[in-house]
């Protein structure tokens, strides 16, 4: 800021004010430095919540868990939009603000700029030893040399009757003014990526396939001006899936890397290609990503009934239970099953070992050993058809669950199955074959337009507010006469004194170069 | 060599550094307290810059005397001298530590959270034996010791995690670019807490400890370097989410934070051109901010559970 804009902030505010002096008071005040400060503070201030509480956005089982914990609590917090800061209407209003702020600020400060740059630099002071930097050269140094060799050190050059006057550094305030209108142009690129971009979620089973369309999400956020015939139209299968861990040491069990094999139709017509899919390196067509996120087992059942007929057979992608050994709990469901519908509760055991106390875990993530605990059968009613939205990881809701009749429960059945193996239900009532392994993959696949222009405006700014913080405005004057050249110094810009003497001190000896006798 | 010795050997560099720290800070905490004290307003320092004789590091010329002078221990200085060899005696083994470890697990030495405050304290090390080199801040020596000695103490016993491989998502170059620059801006940044926590601790009077305005000077030099370092880190973060997790931003905890740390540093660059707000009241916003990026170092990975839980530290889950 220089000092003019100071004072005009410092000014007294005048005593009477109509409409219009009331406006422009209003304008003065929202983009006075002080309001940008606090407003810094109060967007800091904002974002704090955001990481404490739980946000829809990010994490909704932990909203709906919130909402189970603390019903009323939980209303409030909706109520005052805690669960969505960063798209909350008072948090756009503290950017809005600071944005305006911003625009008040940088439109202004553009003139004044264009004008400076235009004007040439001031004539040298009377007395150059009352500046900062001082320094007297003998010798036969003229004004026009001085000025020579300034305008090589890219000096702005003004001479006058036996003085030379120089600037430099006016990128400085270019980089400054550049800075902020990047900032504005990160927050339209990130507008227009929430306008016309979407996200989605989508878990996939080794030899299933996937394609862009709206329906074969689990789940789709779409910005407010995406239709759904603008989607990318690919596909793709996953032909196979390979995890690899650490076999030994204290960070057994940990994954090392990951890879999914897919074989992508970029369009309908286009010929099929392979890709591994891997973390860190998305499958890019036309702008639109996808992602590896994710993944875990879907082992294979078979499920024959009470009449002989196979009322299920696939792969049931399991939960993840327990991370570090992929303990993962299953749930399949035979509606079909006849006299009576059939429901399984199992737990997937990737390496299956038996404890001291004659129960079974997971000691390694990989499939060494798979096995399946059967923790509980059911008949009857599965409400599978009641119209209501089931979720595949969940036999049934509590109140259909208490109706059901247990058939096995986990206490009877210690062995857990292995891959062949199949368990008879009482009463003739069907069975659970355990046919295979396959494993599951879980992606985001989005589409954002704004990343580009962000990645651009915040490069910018990074360039930007690099070169307004490291260069300094600086001015030196000579003054010739009589065979001594005296030499003075100042920068604009506070506290970078200390570096501007070093800068200065060189500035002397190239003007004095050529000359022993400089210093 | 193995990679368990290696590792080893690691674990004995950090241990050597903390000792090595520790005698610095002691020798400088000498030299501070026998020395000469300073006065609280700048004093009127002479530059002999016209004079321009021999490196920029003699540049500042010696205080100018003051009417009331607590005269200097004749050894204080050869205390101050014999400190900064032990600092970089220090320096030299955390730099080992940082090697040996990042040999003994074959990849970017920082992977958790144990191996990032280790290289933070050498970050601040180095930007504080850096700056000696240009300018004379021995002042700040035994406070800057003191600070690295209790990282590398604390990142010991707390978060010490034995050196082994990381999870996939963390095994792409963007370790070297959004980390390390991470690194760097967090070690000057430090630096600058350093320096704002003296400034507030010192009256405006005569007193042993560096003067109000060689403090803000260091500090704000240290910002200036390392906010565009910052703001370069977090794009980078941002980048590697794009590329990781399927978006540039998604408000994670630990976006979260490094946005507000972001925000509250560039609070503090508006805060020293504006009227009334220079200064102290500056330099507490500077340590507002420093509190912010604490926290986010150190609070998000352990309290708050996000994308970026690759903390490693026992029991943080
Ligand atoms: C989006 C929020 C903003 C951010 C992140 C931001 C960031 C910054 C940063 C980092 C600097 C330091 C550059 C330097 O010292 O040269 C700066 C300087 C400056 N900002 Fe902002 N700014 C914001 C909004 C504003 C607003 C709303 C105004 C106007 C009221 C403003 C006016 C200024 C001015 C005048 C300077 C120059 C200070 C100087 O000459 O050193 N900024 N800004």
């Amino acid at each position: 800021m220089t000092v003019e804009e100071l004072e005009k902030e410092q000014a007294p505010k005048q005593a009477r004010l109509g409409l219009v002096g009331w406006l422009r008071w209003v304008w003065r005040t929202l983009t006075s430095m002080k309001t940008a400060l606090i407003l810094l503070f109060l967007l800091a201030l904002a974002s704090v919540p955001g990481s404490l509480v739980p946000q829809r956005g990010v994490e909704p089982d932990k909203v709906a868990r919130f909402y189970q914990q603390y019903p009323t609590l939980a209303e409030w917090y909706d109520r005052v939009q805690l669960f969505e800061v960063f798209t909350s209407v008072w948090f756009a209003a503290i950017y809005l603000l600071l944005f305006t702020s911003l625009v008040g600020c940088i439109i202004p400060r553009t003139l004044t700029y264009a004008r400076e740059l235009r004007r040439r630099p001031p004539a040298a002071p009377r007395n150059l030893s009352k500046l900062p930097h001082h320094a007297e050269i003998d010798g036969d140094l003229t004004a026009e040399e001085a000025a020579r060799r300034l305008r090589r050190l890219r000096f702005r050059v003004e001479t006058g009757d036996g003085w030379v006057s120089a600037e430099k550094g006016y990128l400085r305030e270019t980089g400054n003014l550049l800075f902020h209108v990047a900032l504005l142009g990160v927050l339209v690129a990130v507008a227009v990526g929430s306008l016309y971009g979407y996200r989605g979620n989508v878990l996939v089973v080794e030899g299933d396939g996937f394609a862009n369309t709206v329906a074969a999400y689990d789940r789709f956020i779409p910005g407010n001006q995406v239709s759904a015939e603008s989607l990318e139209p690919f596909s793709f299968e996953l032909r196979d899936f390979k995890a690899t861990y650490q076999v030994q040491g204290d960070k057994r069990g940990q994954e090392l890397d990951y890879s999914a094999y897919l074989k992508v139709n970029d369009s309908p017509g286009a010929p099929a290609r392979d890709y591994e899919l891997k973390v860190n390196e998305p499958l890019e067509i036309n702008g639109t990503q996808t992602y590896l996120i994710g993944h875990g087992y879907a082992p294979v059942f078979k499920v024959t009934d009470g009449k002989g007929q196979v009322a299920f057979e696939g792969p049931v992608p399991c939960l993840i239970e327990l991370k570090p050994t992929l303990t993962s709990g299953c749930v399949v469901k035979a509606p079909d099953a006849q006299p009576t519908q059939l429901g399984f509760l199992l737990r997937f055991l990737p390496t299956s070992v038996p404890l001291t106390d004659g129960s079974y875990a997971s000691a390694f993530p990989g499939a060494v050993n798979p096995e399946v605990q059967v923790l509980g059968v059911f008949g009857g009613d599965l409400g599978v058809r009641s119209g209501e939205p089931q979720s595949v990881y969940e036999l049934a809701k509590p109140e259909v669950m208490r109706k059901l009749k247990p058939l096995v429960m986990g206490t009877k059945v210690p062995k857990p199955l292995a891959v062949g193996q199949k368990l008879d239900l009482p009463d003739g009532t069907g069975k659970l074959e355990f046919t295979g392994v396959k494993e599951w993959i879980t992606l985001q696949i989005a589409y954002d337009p704004g990343r580009f222009p962000a990645l651009l405006a915040s490069g910018t700014a990074v360039v930007a507010i690099a070169l307004s913080l490291m260069i300094r405005r600086r001015r030196v004057f000579v003054r010739v006469k009589d065979g001594r050249a005296e030499v003075g110094g100042l920068t604009r810009t506070e506290g970078s004194a200390a570096g501007f003497a070093e800068e200065f001190a060189d500035i002397v000896k190239v003007l004095s170069a050529g000359d022993k006798d400089a210093r | 060599m193995p990679a368990e010795q290696l590792a080893g050997l690691s674990d004995l560099f950090v241990v050597g550094a903390v000792l090595l720290y520790v005698f610095a800070m002691v020798a400088f905490a000498l030299e501070l307290a026998y020395g000469q004290a300073r006065a609280g307003a700048a004093p009127a320092r002479r530059r002999l810059v016209a004079a321009g004789a021999g490196g920029p590091g003699e540049e500042i010329a010696e205080d100018a005397p003051e009417p009331k002078v607590v005269q200097a221990a004749p050894w204080a200085a050869k205390a101050g001298v014999a400190a900064l060899g032990m600092a970089w005696f220090g320096w030299a083994a955390n730099l080992g530590a940082i090697i040996t470890r990042g040999l003994a697990v074959e990849r970017w030495p920082w992977g958790n959270m144990y191996e990032f405050v280790v290289a933070i304290c050498f970050a601040v090390v180095t930007a504080f034996l850096v700056t000696q080199v240009r300018q004379n801040v021995r002042f700040l020596g035994a406070f800057v010791m003191l600070t690295a000695a209790l990282g590398l103490g604390f990142a010991v016993k707390v978060l010490y995690t034995a050196a082994g491989p990381v999870v996939p998502a963390l095994n792409s170059y963007w370790v070297a670019i959004h980390v390390t620059a991470a690194i760097v801006a967090s070690g000057l940044f430090t630096l600058a807490g350093v320096s704002g926590v003296l400034y507030l601790v010192r009256g405006d009077g005569l007193s042993r400890l560096p003067s109000r305005a060689d403090l803000e000077r260091v500090a704000h030099r240290a910002i200036v370097l390392s906010f565009p370092i910052w703001t370069f880190a977090v794009i980078a973060g941002a980048l590697w989410a794009d590329r990781a997790w399927g978006r540039y931003w998604g408000w994670d905890p630990k976006e979260v934070w490094s946005f507000i740390t972001w925000v509250a540093y560039a609070a503090y660059l508006h805060a020293r051109v504006t009227a009334g707000w220079r200064g102290r009241a500056a330099t507490i916003v500077q340590l507002v901010a420093f509190a912010c990026l604490l926290f986010n170092l150190v609070g998000v990975n352990i309290f708050i559970s996000g994308l970026h839980s690759y903390a490693d530290v026992a029991g943080a889950r």
